[in-house]
């Protein structure tokens, strides 16, 4: 039995009383130790994949299985990085922190709980900012702070909702080479979803298509046999890295075009305009 | 058109603002057969409750700060009963469907109705002027912090309630630290609606039940035909109303930036 599990799993929501699909037939396995990365395009339902996992979300078919129970409501055993930061903006980033591991490590006497906050701090490199607020951080210092607030939570998987699609390029880039550097420092299963393929590339032990919505569904997984640590200016090189590259955008773009002939299929625009 | 900035413009154009409806005022009161005391009999009946202004002469005859402090204190009283109702209401409201769809018109009814209404009820319920007062300030004032704290609750950003849950907080604690801070902004525009009606209320409460304060000797002195002095008890009731409304506003602003 695999870490995580997904079957069969099915998810939409209803808008002006008709069944609008987001997901269909997602089925997907994670081992223990595994970095997993989901590349799809925006609104093809990514947060709700992770909001499922998460069970802030109940599929409305499928199970779900994690440690080989199925996941009923959501729970510090996996730990979330939203794509918004999530912070308390009234708590410094200490009690933010703190908050999650007061909440996760209850019979630990106080000062170990203190300890523990403070050496994620440090892990995202915080130490400085440690009594601020959210609101006087940079996003990505806030993401920091998320990062560091699930990760000291010590859950069985860590899943990221596009946590670095806020931050501007340079930012996006120092993060992506700290959380490699967390990664490897400290191995855990973790589900990344993402935008940017190369940023699933650089990071993940495999990649997942996610189909272009309505009713978006997995791809091919695609195993990123690039060594660690991967350095971002040399695997531009790499043969394997354009080779993996390419593939998962072609497969991509095919997903849209896809779903764009069905949408036309729909009658959505006149036929004659469809073939311009 | 550029803004013309005058020096000083933030106290020499409210002054001319004051001065011209003191100018008014005068007019007013000159006109024949006007029973409006003019400025100047108003200024000479009133100086020796401002000029002494916590003086006690008599039970009906004190300074206007000492009247003013009697009418503080009650409504301290019932502000704080109001608060003390109004909060728990609006989570009661904000946190549950149910609980808003039952009791929303009935708030909706009860809410327009006039301190002048409440009072006589809470005569009949408590027999005496001081807790019926209470009462009437509480029911009255209470609205926009109930009203106020519902909204906030219901605007709470999904974000922060997504990582209570996964924290997996228990009811208390989501109260304690997701909840009630997230709220707080919304919940201090409803306290200082609330202590605005709170001191709108004392007047016509102790106008009905004679008790010492503002409001009472301004009744008393209407019915001792000393006119200047209702004047007196006017601009003190609106600049007394003034001062709790920027204290309010300072206090909520601070609450708004964190």
């Amino acid at each position: 039995m695999s870490f995580l599990v997904l079957e069969k799993v099915s998810k939409g929501y209803f808008t002006n009383g008709s069944h609008a699909p987001v997901l269909t037939d997602i089925d997907l396995r994670i081992e223990q130790g595994e970095f997993v990365a989901i590349a799809g395009y925006s609104g093809a339902g990514k947060t709700t994949l992770i909001s499922l996992i998460a069970g802030l979300l109940e599929p409305d078919s499928g199970r779900i299985l994690f440690q080989g129970r199925k996941i009923s409501g959501p729970g510090p055993d996996r730990g979330v990085v939203f794509q918004n930061y999530s912070l308390l903006p009234w708590l410094t980033v200490h009690e933010n922190i703190l908050l999650a591991v007061d909440q996760v490590f209850r019979k630990w006497p106080k000062a170990r709980r203190r300890a523990h906050t403070e050496r994620y701090i440090e892990l995202v490199h915080l130490t400085e900012a440690a009594s601020k607020r959210p609101g006087e951080l940079s996003g990505g210092m806030r993401q920091r702070v998320a990062l560091a607030r699930a990760l000291a939570m010590e859950p069985g998987i860590l899943l990221l909702d596009e946590p670095l699609s806020a931050l501007d390029a340079l930012t996006r880039a120092t993060l992506q080479d700290e959380i490699e550097r967390i990664c490897s420092e400290e191995r855990r299963t973790i589900v990344l979803i993402t935008n940017d393929v190369d940023e699933g590339i650089l990071l993940a032990d495999r990649l997942i298509p996610l189909t272009a919505g309505p009713g978006a569904t997995l791809g091919p997984s695609i195993t990123v046999d690039i060594p660690r640590p991967r350095d971002r200016k040399a695997i531009n090189h790499d043969p394997r890295y354009r080779k993996i590259r390419r593939e998962v955008i072609e497969f991509l773009l095919a997903s849209r075009r896809r779903g764009e002939e069905m949408k036309l299929g729909e009658g959505d625009l006149p036929a004659g305009r469809a073939a311009s | 058109m550029s803004q013309r900035r005058f020096p000083l413009d933030s106290i020499l154009l409210p002054a001319a603002g004051a001065g011209s409806v003191i100018v008014l005022w005068t007019i007013l009161s000159a006109t024949p057969g006007s029973t409006l005391p003019s400025p100047l009999e108003t200024w000479n009946a009133s100086k020796l409750y401002i000029l002494e202004p916590f003086e006690k002469r008599g039970e009906l005859d004190q300074g206007i700060l000492r009247f003013t402090w009697y009418s503080l204190v009650l409504v301290a009283k019932g502000y704080v009963l109001a608060i003390l109702l109004g909060m728990p209401l609006g989570f009661l409201l904000g946190l549950s469907k149910l609980f808003a769809k039952s009791f929303d018109p009935i708030i909706q009814v009860l809410r327009p109705v006039s301190p002048l209404a409440w009072l006589p009820l809470g005569l009949v319920l408590f027999q005496k002027s001081e807790p019926s007062a209470i009462f009437t300030i509480a029911i009255c004032a209470m609205w926009p912090t109930v009203l106020n704290t519902a909204v906030g609750v219901r605007s709470i950003p999904q974000d922060y309630l997504n990582v209570a849950r996964v924290l997996k907080l228990s009811r208390w604690k989501t109260l304690i630290k997701v909840l009630l801070p997230a709220t707080l902004p919304y919940m201090f525009t409803g306290f200082r609606l609330s202590l605005g009606i709170a001191w709108l209320v004392i007047v016509a409460a102790e106008m009905l039940t004679g008790a010492p304060g503002v409001g009472g000797f301004l009744w008393q002195e209407y019915n001792s035909l000393i006119y200047e002095h209702i004047i007196l008890c006017i601009l003190t009731i609106g600049i007394v109303g003034f001062v709790l409304d920027r204290v309010m506003s300072l206090i909520e602003s601070r609450f708004k930036t964190v």
